[in-house]
């Protein structure tokens, strides 16, 4: 039933025996544990729910293995030592949660205009402003279109299971780091706080490319390498952000990740990510028992989004149903993808409410008898 | 086949810990599980729940909004929830808090005053674990064997001495 875009590179592990013991963790726990296990050894945080645990793992496990565990004075203080850290070359990493994502959004267009690699976790909560605790996808827009200012790109991966979380830390890394540009694991808050079992790769496995670049100490062995997003002649300037989206263009190409279930006869087919995905899926397997011909594709990327899959499934449906836990952001991105060729049609609740598969199934029977 | 669970009650009475029980359990078994808390400040005093999933196959939405099995162990939850369980599910409500009797004639509901008889059987605090007990008796998703290695799985280890009082305590809910 699980399909990846074809040619793509697989991000599950090959290599994680069945005989590894499966062991029951919360989300921010085990993309935690994931991440110290590719290599991050720099986590510099700020407290707040839903995503707490991340921090608190790390303050456990961190001076354990000789890693740094950092809560900074705010959250605009932990993305700017991301970007120090980042900036000598290691794995360095943060998280928090809406609220807390806006305030990094300065430090974080420095690092991509400083084209530095790094892990950025946001467990979504209702918003805007200080909005709710409860889970919720209404920075889809922010993450995919302006997490800062300037012609700026982050990748961003949307798990959908516990072990998804896992799996999309390590693939986070390697690709952040081949392309040099930061990673946002999105999550929300049922993700985070929920427990499922999952296993983990072998520390190590993946460990951090050699990185030139790095400004590390090197005795005037070499030239100085230099860090920096100031460019104050333009033509230097753009020519610095065209050759980041000749990069962008090599990812849009790429790194689109998928998963298409019961699309290949589906009339209409629901696009759902992360946890509206699970709720999806349950409505689109009642709707196949109901005789309704109905599929669904989960985006895993949500920047680069997943153009090739959609455009494909539009051959076979007939109509598009976005579900998401928001007033409709990542329909923007269905529509624009489909360029009107199939209407595409919303359903979603806000505000920290999950919508239930009763009322997916309810939306999707009604496009079955139009 | 799939058991969706729902346990309910008051922050402090260990519905949180009785759902992570099941969902080890569960996981004994090879079974795909989840458990979805209720977070919040709801978890500092007020009403608490959690939602525990069990199946052989990949589970959707872990959010348990029609339940197989309800426990309710204070009346808030009792009347939130009891109208939620689906046709032929089971209820089980903890007599010594809830003072309802339920009208639906298409549930099983049992009564049991867990809190009281963990009070006098010197298994005071696991009410939760005594209603597990009676629910692995009524529905068997799960073997005793399992929610034995569970409860070894889940006491933690400054807690070790009460792995026993638990497993006195799944007994003595089976016998109920």
């Amino acid at each position: 039933m699980r399909h990846d875009v074809p040619g793509q590179r697989d991000y599950r592990y090959k290599g994680v025996s069945k005989v590894q013991e499966r062991v029951l963790m919360k989300g921010n726990e085990a993309l935690a544990e994931a991440a110290i296990r590719a290599g991050c050894r720099h986590y510099f945080g700020y407290p707040i729910t839903p995503q707490t645990e991340v921090a608190a793992y790390m303050a456990k496990r961190m001076p354990k293995i000789g890693g740094t565990f950092l809560q900074a004075e705010s959250e605009i203080a932990a993305i700017n030592m991301v970007l120090g850290a980042a900036s000598a070359g290691v794995r360095a990493m943060t998280s928090s949660s809406s609220p807390g994502i806006s305030l990094k959004c300065e430090g974080i267009s420095y690092i991509v205009g400083s084209d530095l690699p790094c892990l950025i976790v946001d467990v979504m909560r209702g918003g805007p402003g200080l909005g709710g605790i409860q889970p919720s996808q209404a920075d889809y827009w922010q993450v995919t279109r302006a997490l800062g200012h300037g012609d700026a790109h982050v990748l961003v991966y949307a798990p959908s299971t516990v072990q998804e979380m896992v799996d999309l830390v390590v693939k986070a890394y390697e690709t952040a780091e081949r392309y040099r540009l930061p990673a946002v694991l999105l999550a929300d808050g049922m993700l985070g706080q929920m427990m499922e079992p999952v296993t983990f790769p072998e520390e190590g496995a993946h460990a951090p490319i050699e990185k030139p670049w790095a400004v590390t100490g090197h005795q005037n062995a070499r030239k100085h390498n230099i860090i920096n997003s100031l460019f104050l002649k333009p033509d230097e300037l753009e020519e610095r952000v065209k050759s980041r989206f000749l990069r962008y263009e090599q990812i849009k190409k790429s790194e689109q990740l998928a998963e298409e279930t019961m699309t290949e006869d589906a009339d209409i087919i629901v696009v759902a990510y992360g946890a509206s995905a699970r709720i999806a899926m349950n409505a689109v397997k009642a709707a196949r028992a109901d005789g309704v011909k109905a599929g669904l594709i989960r985006p895993v990327t949500l920047w680069p989004f997943p153009t090739d899959v959609l455009q494909k499934s539009a051959k076979q449906a007939k109509q598009f149903l976005c579900v998401e836990m928001s007033m409709g952001q990542m329909v923007d991105d269905v529509r624009l993808t489909l360029e009107g060729s199939r209407p595409v049609h919303f359903y979603g609740r806000t505000g920290g409410i999950i919508p239930t598969p009763a009322e997916v199934l309810a939306e999707i029977n009604k496009l079955a008898k139009d | 086949m799939t058991t969706n669970i729902l346990l309910a009650g008051f922050g402090g009475q260990g519905i949180l810990f009785a759902g992570k029980v099941l969902a080890y359990s569960g996981l004994a078994e090879d079974k795909q599980v989840s458990w979805l808390p209720s977070y919040g400040p709801e978890m500092r005093g007020g009403t608490a729940n959690c939602s525990v999933c069990i199946s052989d196959e990949p589970i959707g939405s872990p959010l348990v909004l029609s339940p197989d099995i309800l426990v309710a162990m204070n009346t808030p939850s009792y009347d939130k929830f009891i109208d939620a369980v689906v046709p032929g599910g089971l209820a089980i409500v903890d007599s010594t808090l809830v003072d309802r009797k339920c009208a639906r004639t298409d549930i099983t509901v049992f009564y049991l005053p867990a809190t009281g008889l963990a009070n006098e059987k010197e298994l005071q605090g696991l009410a939760n674990i005594i209603l597990v007990g009676k629910m692995i008796a009524e529905r068997s998703f799960v073997s005793f064997e399992s929610i034995d290695h569970a409860i070894d799985k889940c006491v933690p280890a400054r807690k070790a001495h009460l792995v026993e009082a638990n497993k006195r305590a799944i007994a003595l809910g089976k016998s109920l």
